[in-house]
């Protein structure tokens, strides 16, 4: 399992086309129950861990979670994108947090083209 | 935006309802000047280029994801891997690039590319990518040819970029086939990945740039596990298989890329070496790519050796390897974990999870399963210095194009522009070709949609991850894959040609319950096509040219005099076969070829 999608948390970005994991996934894992009409992920297995839909969602509803064979249980990592930086939670195992914050995008520049 | 979309695209549908029980496909029939397959990073690059150029031109991107965050760099990239700093040029550069690809390269093609990543790097910094700087203001050093970036956001960036230009994106599109006529490549037509549709794509010029292939191989983690690779699992080779299917000249598919990973996640190592200072050291704390590859550089030696290395130590007992991070500060671990953030976050969680810190143990390494690509390796459509394919009207960049390895991100870039000005160039001398034939239409729609047929008309066939599944343990066993420590002989080979051939003939039972799954049929069907070319060019080139990459146990010396030559092929859709060529390898960088430097 890579992805966990909180269904409770999910309101399928109501107001647009596509809500924006469906629209951005780059393996096309993910689409919209259509019974329940929230986001699912076709296979968990196919996931590559790329963390796009985590990111994007709104409603923080994704979570990344590393297959078991690979990693121990309970360790997070959240992501909240702003326009121009990023910022992450790592939680270990133990309840240790450590924070970390990126810069993702300065102002565009005149272009010195020769 | 909206004047090129009334204005320009010329829409007509018609419906194929045939014995569709649940659904019939329709086409979708679209015209343009310059189609390009892949809005990644050398289709976003080309874009911009070619409206930059003439800025009236219809530049049409046809893309398998949403352009945004599709392909290699969905997550992020951390660095810039090829750059001209100061005190090089772009004759030192081939003549690494040389070196690093043990003597054999298209010198041409790497020339031409390194003469444009800095402009290249320098325009994509304008569009807001940030860039480290030292306290000089210049850009910051990761590596002779290396500069470190805040990249999370890159895709994002590019693709605004090609969009601003004014550029037509059409995303969930994936690329089928080359549409031909009177020889010549005249468009493309594509699966519409949520609409089911087909897409008819008619172009005066095609830009193929769609990535390579992952998943030819058994990967290292299988199970839950088993998309923690390292290239993305979305680039199938169908940039590949359209220029197959359609006669195209292939070059070098036997220069198999091999990673050297974080073991398990799978996580790039270059942050570590290139950036943290790491060595690599055996189980028993030996520094062996020191002691057993001195001549070659050491831990400097040649991406193919850097892999090699490690793989020998563990094939004779001397494993696990390691990268030896125990020197690293905790700043320093923090400065790490926050450099993978921005390209390869799951790695940070991963030791988060397992309590490692890598200032106190060493980081095992492992090689990855083989990639065929031309980005890092040489895999791709033979070109010519202008990126123009054996096709008449069609074009490579990136990953897709071959004979010039060494590329990454920039000379990804660099080639996409590169491919785009030639396309803007010959365009006066490439007619709008005729309407595309029904005929052909509906035979690719009918390919096309098979798999969802049978699920419709049969109900049970083969399921794509099964195929999928059974292709890579072949792979894996037979033509050289981490099972066999990447080692091949020509009666494995022989094997694998045989398998290969019997599910090239299961290709008709493959079932598509839904309209992803009919996307994974396509992929499977593509990535079969591509490994039986690798096995034809593993299969000829008769010594071992890149250890690691290409180890033949029945050839196991380089031999110049032999083969310093490039194996090409050409694949003839009548008869099944992919016939081998030849071609010569010329230098045009003075120097001796197996040196770094002059």
């Amino acid at each position: 399992m890579t992805v966990l999608i909180d269904k409770k948390k999910c309101n399928s970005c109501k107001g647009l086309p596509e809500p924006r994991c469906v629209q951005n996934c780059p393996g096309d894992l993910l689409s919209l129950g259509s019974e329940d009409g929230k986001a699912f992920i076709w296979d968990a297995r196919d996931c590559w861990d790329c963390m796009t839909c985590v990111k994007l969602c709104p409603r923080r509803a994704i979570t990344t979670k590393l297959p078991y064979v690979l990693a121990d249980y309970k360790a997070t990592l959240v992501p909240i994108a702003g326009k121009t930086s990023i910022r992450w939670t790592l939680t270990d195992k133990e309840g240790q947090v450590e924070q970390f914050e990126s810069v993702t995008l300065q102002p565009k520049k005149k272009e010195a083209r020769p | 935006m909206d004047i090129i979309l009334t204005d320009i695209v010329k829409k007509s549908s018609t419906t194929l309802g045939r014995d569709m029980a649940e659904e019939s496909f329709s086409i979708e029939a679209l015209d343009t000047d310059l189609l390009i397959i892949g809005g990644g990073t050398a289709g976003c690059l080309a874009a911009v280029e070619a409206r930059e150029r003439a800025p009236g031109l219809r530049v049409t991107i046809m893309e398998k994801a949403h352009i945004d965050r599709s392909g290699c760099l969905s997550a992020g990239m951390n660095a810039i891997n090829a750059y001209i700093h100061p005190g090089e040029t772009p004759e030192s550069f081939t003549r690494y690039v040389r070196f690093d690809a043990l003597g054999l390269v298209r010198e041409d093609l790497v020339l031409s590319q390194a003469r444009e990543i800095n402009d290249v790097v320098r325009r994509v910094e304008g569009w807001g990518l940030p860039i480290k700087k030292d306290e000089q203001g210049n850009y910051l050093r990761r590596g002779r040819w290396n500069v470190s970036i805040n990249g999370e956001y890159l895709k994002p960036i590019i693709a605004q970029a090609a969009r601003d230009a004014g550029a037509q994106v059409i995303n969930r599109v994936a690329a089928t086939n080359l549409m031909m006529k009177d020889g010549r490549v005249a468009g493309a037509y594509g699966l519409g990945v949520r609409d089911s549709k087909l897409y008819a794509i008619r172009a005066r010029a095609t830009i193929v740039a769609t990535g390579g292939a992952s998943g030819i191989y058994k990967p290292n983690n299988d199970g839950s596990a088993h998309h923690k690779m390292w290239y993305s699992p979305f680039n199938t080779g169908a940039g590949y298989t359209l220029g197959l299917r359609a006669g195209a000249e292939m070059t070098s598919f036997e220069m198999r890329f091999i990673a050297l990973r974080v073991k398990d996640i799978i996580a790039p190592t270059g942050t570590l070496a290139l950036g943290f200072g790491a060595p690599q050291v055996n189980a028993k704390g030996e520094r062996f790519m020191a002691q057993r590859f001195a001549d070659w550089g050491g831990d400097g030696s040649p991406t193919p050796l850097r892999v090699y290395g490690p793989v020998q130590e563990v094939k004779e007992g001397r494993g696990p390897c390691y990268l030896d991070t125990r020197h690293l500060t905790p700043e320093q671990v923090r400065n790490l974990k926050a450099a993978y953030l921005d390209m390869y976050p799951s790695i940070v969680l991963y030791w988060a999870a397992n309590g490692i810190d890598p200032s106190k143990e060493a980081v095992e390494i492992s090689g990855t399963e083989p990639y065929i690509m031309g980005g890092h390796c040489q895999a791709g459509y033979w070109i010519d210095v202008g990126r123009r394919t054996t096709l008449p009207g069609l074009y490579a960049a990136g990953d897709v194009a071959g004979g010039a390895p060494y590329k990454f991100i920039s000379g990804c870039w660099a080639e996409g522009v590169i491919a785009a000005r030639s396309a803007v160039n010959d365009l006066p001398s490439l007619a709008t070709p005729p309407n595309p034939d029904k005929a052909q239409m509906e035979a690719e729609g009918e390919r096309i949609f098979a798999p969802r047929r049978r699920f419709q008309e049969v109900g049970e066939g083969v399921a794509p991850s099964e195929m999928e599944e059974r292709l890579q343990k072949v792979m894996d066993e037979y033509a050289g894959g981490v099972s066999t420590f990447y080692e091949m002989n020509a009666e494995r080979l022989e094997v694998a040609r045989h398998h290969l051939q019997r599910l090239e003939g299961q290709v008709k039972y493959l079932m598509a319950r839904n309209p992803h799954q009919l996307l994974q049929a396509q992929e499977v069907i593509d990535r079969l096509l591509v490994a039986r070319a690798v096995v034809e060019h593993l299969v000829h080139r008769k010594e071992t040219r890149w250890p690691g990459y290409q180890t033949r146990l029945d050839y196991p010396q380089r031999d110049d005099e032999r083969w310093l030559k490039f194996v090409n092929s050409i694949y003839d859709g009548e008869t099944g076969e992919v016939r081998i060529l030849e071609r010569p390898y010329q230098q045009f960088v003075s120097g001796d070829r197996y040196k770094p430097k002059e």
